[in-house]
């Protein structure tokens, strides 16, 4: 007999494999941790998967691709759905004729970001179902049913996920056959796609009018399961928290929530009424203890200091015993920085020496905060540093505003950057600014992925590219420099002086690809400039 | 609750900490056990600390190691013991570079494939198991150097392991 293959997937690897086995016709995201590996798996598959420079137009792509009737896929860390949130909670209106997956990989506890938000509340705003998968085999399965869903109700899906799922690697035994998906095709629905207002508010009542049929259906639903337990104790949980709860409290009668929104509320009633006490167990924002007592049924929620951070075992164990005495301190790891060698650490010395109040942004360089540099006075969100910097610079008194610089990575500033350079030739400072846009070729932080600026697509084949000082050019900005900072010459501080001192706009690009992976980006030069010789040599057509 | 085997492998990013749970994991897999492996590696490259959670059993509800309940904590550096010795049970083992010597393995690189060897004394998986998934895990040409790392890991365990190997549970059921 076949036993079904044992595979070790993480969560990430589990959501690509399910999306190639469903037959998604497009992939579309921006790198961001936990989210990365899901499209980089997706086309190491064979998928045809696609980084797009921001959030918002990786969901605008693959909203368009579910209107042409295919399945799609978006993926996002927690923030970038804050990027992507405008054609979310439309789209949720129009709804979709194929089926459009959202993944949102959220971060409890900062791993690797700048706040710890818990987009399950997007689910309630924007009006669409959510899913929550708990390990890698739900993370599979979950995505199948999220296509189903989609697909029925003709709506955008959100599957919602977390670091622990996307990044811990748990056994999965895949589907032995998949249907195949309907032809992609386009039907013309100028009343559903077209939100004037005078169409956007009848599909207003037609969205609630499918959450509440959802709300029905999710009474039902296989993806909510009860694991039996003693009645003295129930706890409804939802994805990863699930886990630890089966670990924390192995007595305990669990209401495992897999389909979150719209909760199955009267499920939830009646497994409480079959309970002693029920608590409810999630990591972030009391979501779900907000959303079922407002139903009016009767559960205990955690104290305020665990929605701090994520939870593990010993912190369920702790929330079940109602222990409110101060945690223990894990002793701090050491912390990551820049590489020896890498040329970023020239930039932030230059602007140390000189005094310089930083607005920086989101990437390998924010690490210009940390000592030895301490060179970094602001880091809110990405491309924040042109239009904070821009800020500072309007309100300053003079000797303090001269001084002010924005710091922005070659990635970040293709995702939302650019808007703020054209801010800075619309509202000049009295002042003028300095925008250094630190080019390495690469998005770096994330695990060097490609992006417009480096004119190769997320398999790496040349396609068109973003040149960043014909743009800042294009803007009217005569004060455009390229340079290779080098150590021990002093030509980047005297350019950063120079810049500081005309009281003009300026942009200074330091380039240097990034030293972790020069040998791989001089092969794809290489390939590059082969294709583009190999051109010129072709005769032309007749 | 049926007993669930818990290691935590430490260390500095490039050291290998992560191939190594690879490695521990599919040597797991492949007897038949339930695997959860969790890490943190979102600094990983640029030096910081890395830490990876593999857990064996019947059944293995949460990846994460609940701190003060790893069996076994294999640390690769040793600036990372102190700050992760509160995961490791009181009498649980501590596996550090102390354990192998150093002048003995095939190059630094392999100190992670080494400190396994160590640790697989210590484990009811059978050395073929984990020779064989040395020989997936790595190039071919890589494989007799890591077969000689593991063996002098696994040698210098020998006095240690007979009180410790009853409290690791036999074979899994295969799925």
């Amino acid at each position: 007999m076949n036993e079904p293959k044992r595979l070790l997937l993480s969560g990430d690897e589990a959501i690509a494999l399910a999306a190639r086995h469903a037959g998604v016709a497009l992939g579309a995201g921006y790198p961001g941790t936990p989210s990365t590996e899901i499209l980089e798996h997706f086309s190491e598959l064979g998928g045809h998967a696609q980084w797009s420079p921001n959030e918002k137009v990786a969901l605008e792509v693959t909203i368009g691709a579910a209107f042409g009737g295919a399945r799609a896929l978006c993926t996002m860390k927690h923030v970038g759905l804050n990027v992507a949130s405008d054609p979310l909670f439309t789209a949720a209106y129009t709804g979709v004729s194929g089926a459009l997956i959202v993944v949102s990989a959220d971060d409890p506890g900062m791993a690797s970001s700048q706040n710890e938000q818990d987009n399950r509340r997007y689910a309630v705003a924007a009006g669409v179902p959510m899913l929550e998968p708990s390990d890698s085999q739900e993370a599979y399965e979950f995505m199948f049913a999220a296509i189903e869903l989609s697909e029925r109700w003709k709506i955008p899906v959100l599957f919602r996920v977390t670091t622990r799922v996307c990044h811990s690697y748990t056994v999965v035994q895949p589907r032995a056959a998949n249907g195949a998906p309907r032809p992609a095709s386009f039907e013309r629905d100028i009343r559903g796609r077209v939100m004037i207002p005078a169409y956007a508010r009848p599909a207003h009542r037609r969205l609630r009018q499918k959450l509440a049929e959802l709300q029905e259906w999710n009474e039902t639903s296989p993806l909510n399961r009860i694991v039996e337990g003693g009645a003295e104790l129930g706890v409804i949980t939802s994805g990863i928290s699930f886990m630890h709860v089966r670990e924390a409290a192995p007595e305990a009668r669990v209401l495992k929530l897999g389909f979150t929104h719209p909760l199955p509320l009267k499920k939830i009633a009646q497994f409480v009424k079959g309970v002693g006490r029920c608590e409810v167990i999630e990591e972030g924002d009391p979501y779900l203890v907000e959303a079922i007592r407002a139903a009016g049924i009767p559960v205990e929620g955690k104290a305020d200091m665990y929605r701090f951070g994520e939870l593990d075992v010993p912190r369920v164990r702790r929330i079940l015993n109602n222990d409110l005495s101060p945690e223990p301190t894990k002793p701090p790891g050491k912390p990551p920085q820049l590489c020896d060698a890498c040329q970023y650490r020239i930039v932030f010395e230059a602007l140390r020496k000189q005094d310089c109040i930083v607005a920086g942004d989101i990437g390998c360089y924010t690490l210009g905060v940390l000592q030895p540099f301490e060179a970094i006075d602001s880091c809110v969100c990405m491309g924040a540093s042109l239009g904070v910097g821009l800020g500072l610079r309007h309100v300053l008194p003079p000797n303090q505003a001269r001084r002010v610089v924005s710091v922005i990575g070659d990635s970040t500033f293709v995702h939302s950057g650019i808007s703020g350079l054209v801010e800075m030739v619309y509202n000049p400072p009295p002042n003028g600014h300095v925008l250094i846009i630190l080019d390495n070729s690469t998005t770096a932080m994330t695990g060097h992925q490609e992006h417009p600026g480096t004119g190769r697509t997320l398999e790496h084949e040349p396609t068109g590219k973003v040149i960043l000082e014909d743009l800042a050019r294009s803007l009217g900005i005569r004060r455009v420099y390229v340079i290779e900072p080098h150590a021990g010459t002093g030509e980047f501080d005297r350019l950063l002086t120079d810049c500081l001192e005309s009281n003009e706009l300026a942009v200074i690009i330091a380039r240097r690809p990034c030293i972790l992976i020069a040998k791989q980006l001089k092969q794809y030069e290489d390939q590059r400039c082969e294709c583009d010789a190999a051109k010129t040599a072709a005769p032309a057509p007749a | 609750m049926t007993k669930v085997t818990n290691i935590v492998v430490a260390g500095l990013g490039g050291q290998g900490v992560l191939r190594g749970t690879d490695i521990l994991a599919e040597v797991a897999l492949g007897a038949g056990y339930d695997v959860k492996k969790s890490e943190i590696k979102g600094m990983s490259q640029r030096g910081g600390s890395v830490t990876g959670d593999v857990r064996f059993g019947d059944r293995v509800f949460s990846p994460m190691v609940p701190a003060g309940e790893a069996d076994f904590l294999l640390v690769l550096e040793p600036t990372q013991v102190e700050p992760h010795r509160y995961m490791l049970r009181p009498e649980g083992v501590l596996i550090t570079p102390d354990a192998v010597p150093a002048d003995q393995l095939p190059s630094k690189k392999t100190l992670n494939v080494a400190l396994l060897g160590a640790l697989s004394a210590h484990l009811p998986m059978a050395e073929e198991q984990w020779l064989a998934a040395l020989r997936a895990g790595f190039a071919e040409t890589f494989f007799e150097g890591n077969r000689k790392a593991f063996l002098i890991g696994k040698g210098g365990q020998k006095s240690k392991v007979s009180s410790l190997k009853s409290k690791v549970p036999a074979g899994g059921e295969a799925a």
